[in-house]
């Protein structure tokens, strides 16, 4: 598997999740400016988080429209898988591979902590190292990560399995109290029908390893380098 | 520039008579007004230390592992493998009072960009915040401005905001505290420094635009508040820090190429003080072609533009035929790039502006000959020691609830949750320990840091507060493993001018550097920010300390939470019950008298080298330093942190709440592992460090005898303060 993350001026998890991807590969992925016109030959495009464009005018709304976006969004019929991490989630939106949008959270401050997420549907290359159903910790951090998308999208995304995790409780349980941002049905990661593309507001690769608290999230990279192997 | 300098504008500007004859002995003629605001801002006790050289002078500041002390952005230090860490303190108080969300923010914008002109990435933030008192009715407004304009920051540029502290008293009604830290990582090969150098050589400016946001902002923090300062809003500095974070790329690429001479970012008084002190450092002269500057907005005076505090701007002395390689990587940041001006060998700083010379001025007499007071003080006079007999004996798990939930002790989670702390992947010691710990990205070493002081026992003692503050940093270094390297040093204090402040002043500066030198602890770095008064009012004293410590490749680190049930609880140090100046005096007794605990810096050693060695033989499960609050304060923290509870043997002692709640220093809390504890008892005599059980681990509530809470209700009550308080 070859992979690429995207760098746009105000990116600041993109070294972070290189390195988490390089341990699950065993190589270093390519490092691609978003200025940039041709994507490189690779399996998997990761945008990652942080503030590009310092999240003026809306997250990720600059970012989307670069010229490495354009040529992300032609790929993605051809098979090529896409992961959005945060901020990289909110650029998925804004270029339309992924429905719905990223509101501020609900009591209107930045949070940063560990969630527990239920794994709503592994049956996708980012999730098949779980069960679904499977509890998993990740940390949040995003003034932005409040899902919203009209009632109908909402059923369709569950119809379609393109829910892949939900804010829980540690025993798996979803209700209010364990949603730390207010997002709609607790959705804290969704794909596209064929679920090619992820975007999830919570960083995997800052539970990667044991050093960091946790390596819960490691299971995404690896899950991703067993299916595009 | 016909503006007649009249005593009205010298002393709108700050200057005092005495000040103002020396300028017109410096230059041998009037000022123009241009030339008037830049010695204004020169001289500033904000730039120039004037009330504090005399005694920031004795402290210690060398070390074989210091590689560059005072004077420069930031202070060095050695942490081996080519690799140095480099940081620094520094206030954001006044602004941070009249426009909290941008005075915090630029606050930390300002010590980033002072870490990463000397070529290093910035890898972690600190903060240290003193407000006023919960019940006064600003402070709800101030607490939610400055965390979100420090969040605001910190998390936009991608830097890890760590840890901190926070503490509320009605002396900061008026005049909030914001203390940032910055440490960064650089190659001992690659540290860029200010000393301008190579006559002809090119000075460019990049970054932001220059707008006349910030005006004599360094003017201003070095003036007492009075009920009109909130007219000062349009001084604070408005952030940007997607800019910076495109700005510490940009630098940090060209860092790696030989094109920088020399690098100076533009903090307070912008751009007058970072081509003077560039030029000063070099011994060379500066011409500088004001309408090459990027400004924001039209009709700007070379006055604006000198003065101007606009934030995320640097300057720079590039190699000849460098040029344009500086200009690509700027350009592929979009940050403006500008060659405003060529180095001379004039030693004066001429400056034009629509072709015409707008100030002709000597440089070294105004960096370097700036005014120096040795200021009248007064020694501060000793508090009378309170006995333990003297103070109410109060059931200790009442006391407890109370001061566990009190604002000084209450959980800062609501703070440090909105705060990125994990970002860049290295942070492997969160907020709410001893000491937060970063690694050393791609390494085996990490870096613990930490900020301390007590405001209340700098009040009681100046001088033991000011060993105090050194002490309890070199602890909570250790309370993680790490082995204590350097120091920065934030003396925030009153108005100087009147001796029983600068008598604090200086008896602060002397207890720091005394545990200092005794603790092999050199100061490399530090700020001042005085006249922190309202109406007459001064702040408590508040040196605060921001230090840094080393934990080797492969080295243990221990945490403050409990691991399990079963285990010793081990109190290290001696145990008089020191309840004078004490959280137990002031939050269940209401009275804020007595001398502090004396800190007795040869057991503060022992007591730290012992705990290292424990923490590095892997003998101790859970370690914390014993502070604000006491012994089972600390033993609460420990239990909450690890939802594991403690049962503590009855003390056979007169004074329960002495013993519980006193504040002697030198003390740690360990849980160490049953088959583990004759060998730290064993080594505690080796180190003559008095050490003892008083109890174990276990069940799901804190114990004291037959007295007990559980582990829920205690959390739920040191929990619940802060958000409740903030609504």
């Amino acid at each position: 598997m070859k992979a690429a993350v995207i760098v746009f001026p105000g990116s600041n998890c993109d070294r972070d999740v290189a390195v988490a991807l390089a341990a699950s590969l065993g190589a270093p992925p390519l490092m691609v400016w978003h200025r940039e016109t041709q994507l490189p030959p690779v399996d998997l495009v990761v945008v990652p988080g942080g503030f590009s464009y310092g999240d003026y005018l809306r997250c990720g709304a600059m970012a989307a429209r670069s010229p490495i976006m354009r040529e992300i969004v032609d790929r993605v019929p051809k098979g090529l898988r896409v992961l959005g991490i945060c901020n990289g989630f909110q650029i998925l939106t804004e270029s339309g591979l992924l429905p719905g949008a990223l509101m501020r959270n609900r009591d209107l401050r930045f949070i940063c902590r560990d969630v527990h997420l239920r794994v709503e549907n592994a049956d996708s290359d980012f999730c098949r190292h779980w069960q679904s159903g499977d509890v998993v910790r990740m940390p949040i951090a995003h003034a932005e990560g409040n899902y919203f998308t009209d009632e109908d999208t909402v059923a369709r995304l569950f119809d379609g399995g393109q829910v892949a995790f939900r804010y829980s409780h540690a025993d798996g349980t979803v209700d209010d109290k364990s949603n730390p941002n207010g997002a709609i049905s607790n959705i804290a990661g969704i794909t596209n029908p064929e679920r090619t593309v992820l975007g999830l507001m919570p960083h995997p690769e800052r539970l990667a390893e044991d050093a960091l608290g946790g390596t819960d999230g490691r299971h995404l990279f690896e899950s991703l380098v067993e299916s595009l192997r | 520039m016909s503006e007649a300098i009249t005593p009205e504008i010298v002393a709108a500007h700050g200057l005092k008579p005495d000040e103002y004859q020396l300028v017109l002995k410096i230059l041998g003629r009037v000022p123009n007004i241009t030339e008037l605001g830049i010695f204004s801002v020169m001289w500033s006790e904000h730039c120039s230390y004037k009330s504090s050289k005399r005694w920031l002078k004795t402290l210690p500041t060398t070390a074989p592992w210091v590689i560059c002390g005072p004077g420069e952005n930031a202070g060095i230090v050695d942490i081996g493998d080519n690799q140095a860490v480099v940081f620094k303190m520094e206030s954001h108080n006044h602004p941070s009072y009249i426009e909290p969300y941008q005075g915090a923010a630029t606050g930390v914008g300002g010590i980033l960009r002072d870490v990463f002109t000397m070529g290093a990435r910035p890898i972690a933030n600190m903060n240290a915040l003193r407000f006023g008192s919960p019940d006064h009715p600003k402070t709800r407004h101030l607490v939610a401005g400055v965390v979100s304009g420090i969040g605001g920051y910190g998390n936009c540029v991608g830097v890890p905001t760590v840890g901190g502290e926070t503490n509320f008293h009605a002396s900061y009604n008026g005049n909030i505290l914001v203390n940032a830290m910055t440490v960064g990582l650089v190659d001992q090969d690659k540290i860029f420094y200010s000393a301008a150098a190579g006559v002809g050589n090119s000075i460019v400016y990049v970054g932001s635009k220059t707008g006349r946001d910030g005006i004599h902002g360094a003017t201003m923090a070095s003036a007492e508040f009075d009920e009109k300062s909130e007219e000062k809003r349009p001084t604070v500095q408005v952030g940007d820090p997607f800019t910076e974070k495109l700005l510490i790329e940009a630098c940090l690429e060209l860092m790696a190429t030989d094109a920088i001479v020399a690098i100076q970012d533009m903090g307070a008084a912008g751009l007058t003080s970072s081509s003077f002190e560039m030029a000063s450092k070099g011994g060379l002269g500066v011409e500088l072609n004001l309408d090459m500057v990027p400004i924001r907005e039209e009709g700007m005076s070379a006055y604006d533009i000198m003065l101007s505090e606009s934030q995320e701007r640097m300057l720079m002395v590039i190699h000849p035929g460098k040029e344009d390689l500086a200009r690509s990587v700027f350009e592929k940041w979009e940050l403006d790039f500008a060659i405003i001006g060529t180095l001379t060998d004039t030693g004066r700083m001429v400056l034009t502006r629509h072709g015409q010379v707008q100030a002709d001025l000597p440089i070294d007499p105004l960096a370097q000959a700036s005014p120096e007071y040795d200021r009248p003080w007064t020694e501060p006079v000793k508090r009378p020691v309170v006995g333990a007999s003297e103070i109410p004996d109060i059931d200790p798990i009442h006391s407890l609830k109370t001061l566990m939930s009190c604002p000084d002790l209450a959980s800062r989670r609501w703070i440090w949750e909105q705060y990125d702390h994990m970002v860049m992947g290295d942070t492997i010691q969160r907020p709410g320990g001893d000491a937060a710990v970063v690694r050393v990205h791609g390494t085996g070493k990490s870096i613990a840091i930490t900020t301390d002081v007590t405001p209340r026992y700098c009040l009681a003692d100046p001088r033991e507060g000011g060993r105090q503050a050194v002490a309890e940093a070199y602890r909570n270094l250790s309370a993680v493993g790490a082995v204590p390297l350097a120091v920065t040093d934030n003396l925030n204090f009153g108005n100087p001018e009147k001796p029983e402040i600068m008598g604090q002043i200086v008896a602060s500066v002397q207890g720091m550097g005394q545990a200092c030198r005794e603790l092999d602890f050199p100061v490399v770095s530090g700020n001042v920010s005085l006249y922190n008064e309202t109406q007459g009012t001064a702040i408590l004293p508040t040196p605060t300390i921001g230090a840094v410590g080393l934990l080797a490749a492969g080295a243990p680190m221990a945490t403050l939470a409990f691991k399990g049930a079963g285990n010793a609880i081990v109190l290290l140090g001696e145990t008089k019950g020191w309840l004078g100046a004490s959280l137990y005096l002031r939050e269940i007794c209401n009275r804020e008298d007595g001398a502090p605990p004396p800190v007795a810096l040869h057991r503060e050693r022992r007591a730290g080298e012992l705990v290292r060695q424990l923490i590095g033989d892997e003998l101790v499960a859970a370690c914390h330093d014993v502070s604000d609050g006491g012994l089972l304060v600390a033993v609460s923290e420990m239990a909450l942190s690890g939802n594991v509870g403690a049962t503590l043997d009855q003390p056979h002692v007169t004074h329960l709440a002495a013993w519980c709640f006193g504040e002697d220093q030198g003390r740690y809390v360990l849980e160490v592992r049953q088959d583990a504890l004759a060998a730290v008892l064993e080594e505690a005599v080796e180190h003559d460090v008095s050490a003892r059980v008083i109890g174990q681990t276990g069940g799901a509530s804190i114990a004291v005898g037959t007295a007990s809470i559980t582990l829920s209700e205690l959390g739920a009550l040191h929990e619940g303060w802060l958000p409740a308080y903030m609504g």
